[in-house]
């Protein structure tokens, strides 16, 4: 545990006097499943926003591979590898499902076109979220799953070492929640370090060798899933007293 | 040199009673941009359509500009309410607002402008009343009703619109509109709505704002586009919704204006606006008397 | 198609329309021509900011007017200068002003660009009306030679021909950009802003290409217009007619792709030619003003709309 492939410390963030994020400490290791849970409004998305520079953190510090990111705007962290899926997918609505992954494929990978055959690659992306035959259509004839799954496979067209899966499974039957995780885990296989914010607590169990809890802008507990969902403190705020 | 002292109060003054007419022209737009987050940039368009309804009312008719304006109020309530629905059902319900949306009311200033040039020509018209020729003196302060009239006919509009935003339920709810419609709709009031009453009152203000436009200055149907800047820069820079800040952003544009006009010449004064907006708009975009 | 043979087609077309033009026999076709062909420019111009990225410019008269001005400059002070290169600095110098104007306002929403283009527009020609050197607000007079420079024939038959050279460049560089990479970024942008930050996208760097390209492109479509008109005023370089032109043409036509703003050029700039001499200048302008109304809410998106699914 001596080489992470995230490094936050020290971490916070306001919006006017609300303190959104305070004092975040948090290592990720290369290769791992982390899982991140908390109530709504806990900071979780703010946390996102801060790490992948859509949102400046006023405090602390943001290390991906070793290099400080602070300052960097988003389009540059994603191309240093470090890729998130939005919360509510955000398709590129007037672009095919083909074209939707062609951006980050000619914007985020180093081969930027030359050398990489764009359209195997988009095909291959779109197979392996079971889209493949919907390559042509527009996203506003997805359905609720394909959209989540088109949003993961934009997300993983940027070749990330670091994928940030932000609620990826919200408002998913079962069966779909099980397909979804099913796709994570492979991508994890492949070697892709990933971040799992999520509610369903199944899933985020299933999923995550380790479960950081974040409640009110802090972090109250980082460590193994069994015993952190035992910690008395997580379970009056996470489940209510 | 001799600093020429009453020349500089004289302009603070005119510019203090323009700032008060510059508000009644923008309150519309703070009503629409600022609080329904509709650019309606056709909005000046409007307030030259209500300049030539009180020039017809008072050249044919003979009535007071600022009656006549009150009298039509209704018509242009109801105008309002039609344009919404159309923008409602055309660009906000398909989620094209912004290119469409923009492109719709550049079309409406567009052809109010140019039915206004087929009707009455580009010649420049102005309004009559006994009270319009006569200047107040103190000392060396000069108070043209030309300009008292106008300010004092903003005010009252002004404070009218603040009471009825802060008193009344469909006020408060207008300020909610743009914010949280989810609350709206828990409130039982349909957002739709209530920006539809509201987008009225916004094009309810134009008539207001184009009589004492007409008694303030001639009115030829181009001189719209010379608004919409001032509009927009005291609207951005008065904070968007807030009413006291972009009463406050109008005084301080009519003021600096006017200072310009003094001293360096009048063609200059549009070029102050401008400026100022788009100095706004680089520096801080939140207005310079809005929040942060 | 490749971008080569696409090119080719379009010199070809280019060739046929100046022949087809000239067989007319009466340099009024010219002189009518002359404007279409502006227009196609100016459409295509703004439709690579404002079809490709989504970004609306109400300050076409600026860029426009701009490259009109710059040529009065060097018309006065270096008047040997060939009219190519003058077209070249025009472009320049409006390109530049658009990137200007767009590193103040294109970090910010989309509408308080658009604002503040027009109010741009609004300086740029209080600038102009104050700067004597030029004319001011009286206007400038700008002497049209007789002859075509380098072939045998009349100048205006040269204008034409500069502006259907501009116009084919135009088409064929928004052509270029629609399925290049910098163009799926422009589109991503169009899109959602946000996402195609997250995806790798540059968006100001873009947005800024974008503008200074439109920008540059207007300028250069204006260049010309002094030896068009021969007097040159402040409010007429500045017509709110050209920015409402170059809404209505894109959107009538579609934005989605080059074709839309040639299509609504061609269309609406003949008609609005024919009508001027039929009927009157300023029923011609409502007409275009109906129509775009008419459009943006019936047929939102444009003619090509009509032939695509």
């Amino acid at each position: 545990m001596s080489d992470p492939i995230l490094t936050v410390s020290g971490l916070g963030k306001r919006f006017g006097g609300f303190v959104a994020l305070a004092d975040i400490e948090l290592q990720v290791e290369r290769g791992e499943r982390l899982g991140l849970i908390g109530p709504n409004g806990s900071g979780k998305s703010t946390l996102v926003n801060c790490l992948c520079g859509t949102l400046r953190n006023e405090t602390g510090k943001v290390a991906f591979d070793g290099r400080v990111l602070d300052g960097l705007p988003a389009y540059k962290r994603i191309r240093m590898g470090l890729a998130r899926s939005f919360q509510l997918p955000r398709p590129f609505a007037s672009l095919t499902l083909a074209e939707n992954l062609r951006v980050p494929i000619l914007y985020a990978t180093g081969g930027q076109g030359r050398g990489v055959d764009v359209e195997r690659r988009c095909g291959d992306l779109l197979q392996m979220v079971s889209l493949a035959e919907k390559a042509q259509k527009l996203p506003g004839d997805l359905t609720q799953i394909e959209m989540r799954k088109l949003e993961l496979a934009r997300a993983m067209a940027s070749d990330p070492r670091l994928l940030i899966a932000d609620e990826a499974m919200a408002g998913l039957s079962p069966g779909e929640v099980d397909d979804i995780l099913a796709l994570l885990i492979r991508l994890n296989e492949q070697g892709v370090t990933i971040i799992m914010i999520e509610h369903i607590m199944r899933a985020v169990l299933a999923f995550s060798q380790r479960l950081v809890v974040l409640v009110a802008g802090r972090k109250i507990a980082d460590g193994d899933p069994q015993d952190v969902v035992r910690q008395p403190d997580v379970v009056e705020a996470y489940l209510g007293s | 040199m001799d600093f020429p002292l009453d020349l500089l109060v004289n302009a603070l003054v005119s510019g203090l009673l323009l700032g008060g007419f510059y508000a009644a022209v923008t309150i519309g737009v703070s009503i629409s941009f600022g609080m329904l987050d509709i650019v309606n940039i056709a909005h000046p368009a409007f307030i030259i359509l209500g300049s030539y309804i009180a020039y017809i009312a008072n050249s044919v008719l003979g009535l007071d500009p600022i009656v006549a304006s009150i009298l039509v109020l209704p018509g242009f309530y109801l105008l309002g309410m039609a344009i919404y629905h159309v923008y409602d059902v055309s660009f906000e319900r398909r989620g094209d607002a912004s290119m469409r949306g923009l492109a719709f009311f550049f079309g409406l200033l567009f052809i109010t402008e140019v039915t206004l040039v087929l009707v009455f020509g580009v010649d420049y018209r102005l309004v009559e009343a006994r009270y319009l020729g006569t200047t107040l003196h103190f000392g060396f302060i000069d108070l043209p009703m030309r300009l008292v009239v106008p300010f004092l006919v903003s005010i009252v509009m002004l404070v009218g619109l603040q009471l009825f935003m802060a008193r009344t339920f469909i006020g408060r709810a207008i300020q909610a509109v743009a914010q949280d419609p989810l609350a709206l709709r828990l409130m039982a009031a349909n957002p739709s709505q209530i920006k539809r009453i509201a987008f009225g009152m916004s094009i309810a203000t134009a008539s207001i704002a184009g009589a004492v436009l007409i008694i303030i200055q001639p009115v030829e149907p181009s001189i719209g586009r010379e608004y919409i800047g001032r509009v927009f820069a005291i609207c951005v820079m008065g904070g968007l919704g807030s009413f006291p800040g972009m009463l406050a952003a109008a005084v301080l544009l009519g003021v600096v204006e006017s200072i310009t006009s003094t001293f360096f010449g009048p063609s200059w004064s549009p070029a102050v606006a401008f400026g100022f907006l788009l100095l706004t708009l680089a520096v801080r975009p939140s207005g310079i008397f809005g929040r942060a | 198609m490749r971008n080569w043979s696409f090119v080719s087609v379009l010199v070809l077309v280019a060739f046929a329309t100046f022949f087809g033009t000239k067989m007319v026999g009466n340099s009024y076709a010219f002189f009518a021509g002359y404007v279409v062909l502006q227009y196609v420019v100016l459409a295509t111009a703004w439709n690579i900011l404002g079809g490709y990225t989504g970004y609306v410019n109400f300050g076409t008269a600026a860029f426009f007017a701009l490259g009109a001005y710059s040529t009065v400059v060097l018309h006065k002070t270096l008047p040997e200068l060939p009219l190519p290169l003058m077209i070249a600095v025009g472009g320049v110098v409006s390109g530049a002003v658009g990137l200007g104007t767009g590193y103040l306002t294109l970090r910010l929403r989309g509408t308080f660009f658009s604002i503040a283009t027009l109010a741009m527009a609004v300086v740029m020609q209080t600038l102009i009306t104050n700067w004597s050197f030029v004319g001011g607000a009286r206007g400038v007079y700008v002497i049209r030679p007789d002859e075509s420079p380098i072939f045998d024939g009349d100048y205006i038959e040269y204008l034409f021909l500069l502006m259907l050279a501009l116009s084919v460049i135009a088409v064929a560089v928004a052509r270029a950009i629609e399925h290049s990479r910098l163009g799926y970024g422009f589109a991503a942008i169009r899109d959602d802003e946000l996402a195609a930050e997250a995806s790798g996208v540059p968006t100001l760097r873009l947005k800024l290409i974008a503008t200074a390209l439109s920008g540059g492109f207007m300028g250069m479509a204006g260049a010309p217009l002094p030896y068009y008109v021969t007097y040159l005023d402040p409010s007429s370089g500045f017509s709110l007619s050209y920015a409402v032109n170059t809404i209505a043409m894109p959107l009538i036509g579609g934005t989605s792709s080059w074709l839309g703003p040639v299509l609504g050029a061609v269309l609406l700039g003949t008609l609005q030619q024919a009508a001027t001499v039929t009927i009157s200048s300023a029923l011609s302008l409502l007409i275009v003003g109906v129509l775009l109304v008419v459009f943006v809410i019936v047929a939102p998106k444009g003619i090509i709309g009509w032939f695509r699914r």
